[in-house]
């Protein structure tokens, strides 16, 4: 099946997200004190290492294993990057955890997390609801 | 083996995470980002007539393989790639953390605010459930999170992008520093 190798890819994602210790409650609220780097060297060295890839792809024109063009869509300016961005850096502070860590702790087994989970889907739900009414 | 059982350092972590970007470009032209999964589990199980859910969410469904691999990832990591311990911050937080009403310093997480007993008292519902709606609310709404944006959208020089990491540095600073210790008393 051909999802098997997204399910894989984000299996030694997980396994990376645990031993860096990125999904640490710990380490988010050291991050955000200011008190350790090993955030800012994990965010910082994975953005240098994506946008070295991303060139390499680029200039010398490398296809994917179907043989198609690699297409990165653009994001377009909205007003929600800031708003969204604000709400989403409080919640971070709080829960330790951005989505992709969620998940990992779960794995971990922080069987609870399961409860924040299912309440980030209700708040991406309630985005949904509201969503005409926001300023975008 | 045994170096692979002790935390690996961000030198290490950092470069593997940004490889996840061209891997995930090379192997089906798919952008890095996770809380897209978050919309497509909504339009999958309540979409509710609600348009931003109308769409065919099938397409979108290595998201939520991608997902599912990283609890997997989780728990090989955690239960055959560890060895148990404290997670090593620096001192000066974990002083703060205790006075500020932290106990718990043996996990990833502190157990005495993230655990099923805890859930049921003020301070375990705000850190749990009042926390995880803010992440699903902000994400969404800011187009992103740490790996759509922070990563894969500045890595592809989006400037909006930028702007979002940004504000959710600033939303971070703001929730730890002015209104965490507060929560932390709960």
């Amino acid at each position: 099946m051909k999802n098997i190798k997204h399910l894989v890819v984000g299996l030694l994602f997980g396994i990376i997200l645990v031993k860096s210790e990125v999904i640490s409650w710990f380490r988010i609220q050291e991050m955000f004190r200011l008190q350790a780097f090993h955030m800012y060297g994990v965010i910082g060295s994975a953005i240098l290492v994506a946008m070295i890839s991303i060139l390499l792809i680029k200039r010398f024109q490398i296809k994917t294993i179907d043989r198609q063009t690699v297409v990165i869509p653009d994001k377009t300016f909205h007003w929600g990057n800031v708003y969204g961005g604000l709400i989403f850096g409080l919640g971070w502070a709080i829960t330790g955890a951005c989505p992709g860590p969620l998940f990992a702790q779960i794995g971990s087994g922080f069987m609870v997390i399961t409860v924040t989970l299912l309440s980030a889907v209700a708040g991406t739900w309630f985005y949904g609801l509201i969503k005409e009414k926001l300023p975008h | 083996m045994e170096y692979i059982k002790q935390p690996w350092p961000w030198y290490i972590a950092g470069p593997l995470i940004g490889l996840v970007v061209p891997a995930l470009l090379l192997l089906g032209n798919k952008t890095f980002g996770i809380s897209s999964s978050l919309r497509h589990i909504c339009a999958a199980c309540i979409p509710a007539n609600i348009n931003f859910f109308k769409y065919d969410w099938k397409k979108e469904s290595w998201n939520l393989f991608f997902a599912l691999g990283i609890i997997l990832g989780g728990f090989i990591a955690t239960d055959l790639l560890s060895v148990p311990g404290n997670v090593h911050i620096n001192p000066a937080t974990a002083n703060l953390l205790r006075q500020q009403g932290v106990k718990d310093f043996t996990g990833l997480l502190p157990k005495d605010i993230f655990s099923f007993t805890q859930l049921f008292t003020l301070r375990g519902f705000v850190f749990i459930v009042v926390g995880g709606f803010l992440v699903g609310f902000g994400t969404r709404y800011a187009g992103g999170c740490t790996s759509g944006h922070a990563i894969m959208g500045i890595s592809s020089l989006q400037w909006p992008s930028l702007v979002a990491t940004c504000c959710f540095m600033i939303g971070g600073f703001i929730m730890t520093w002015l209104i965490l210790p507060f929560l932390l008393q709960l």
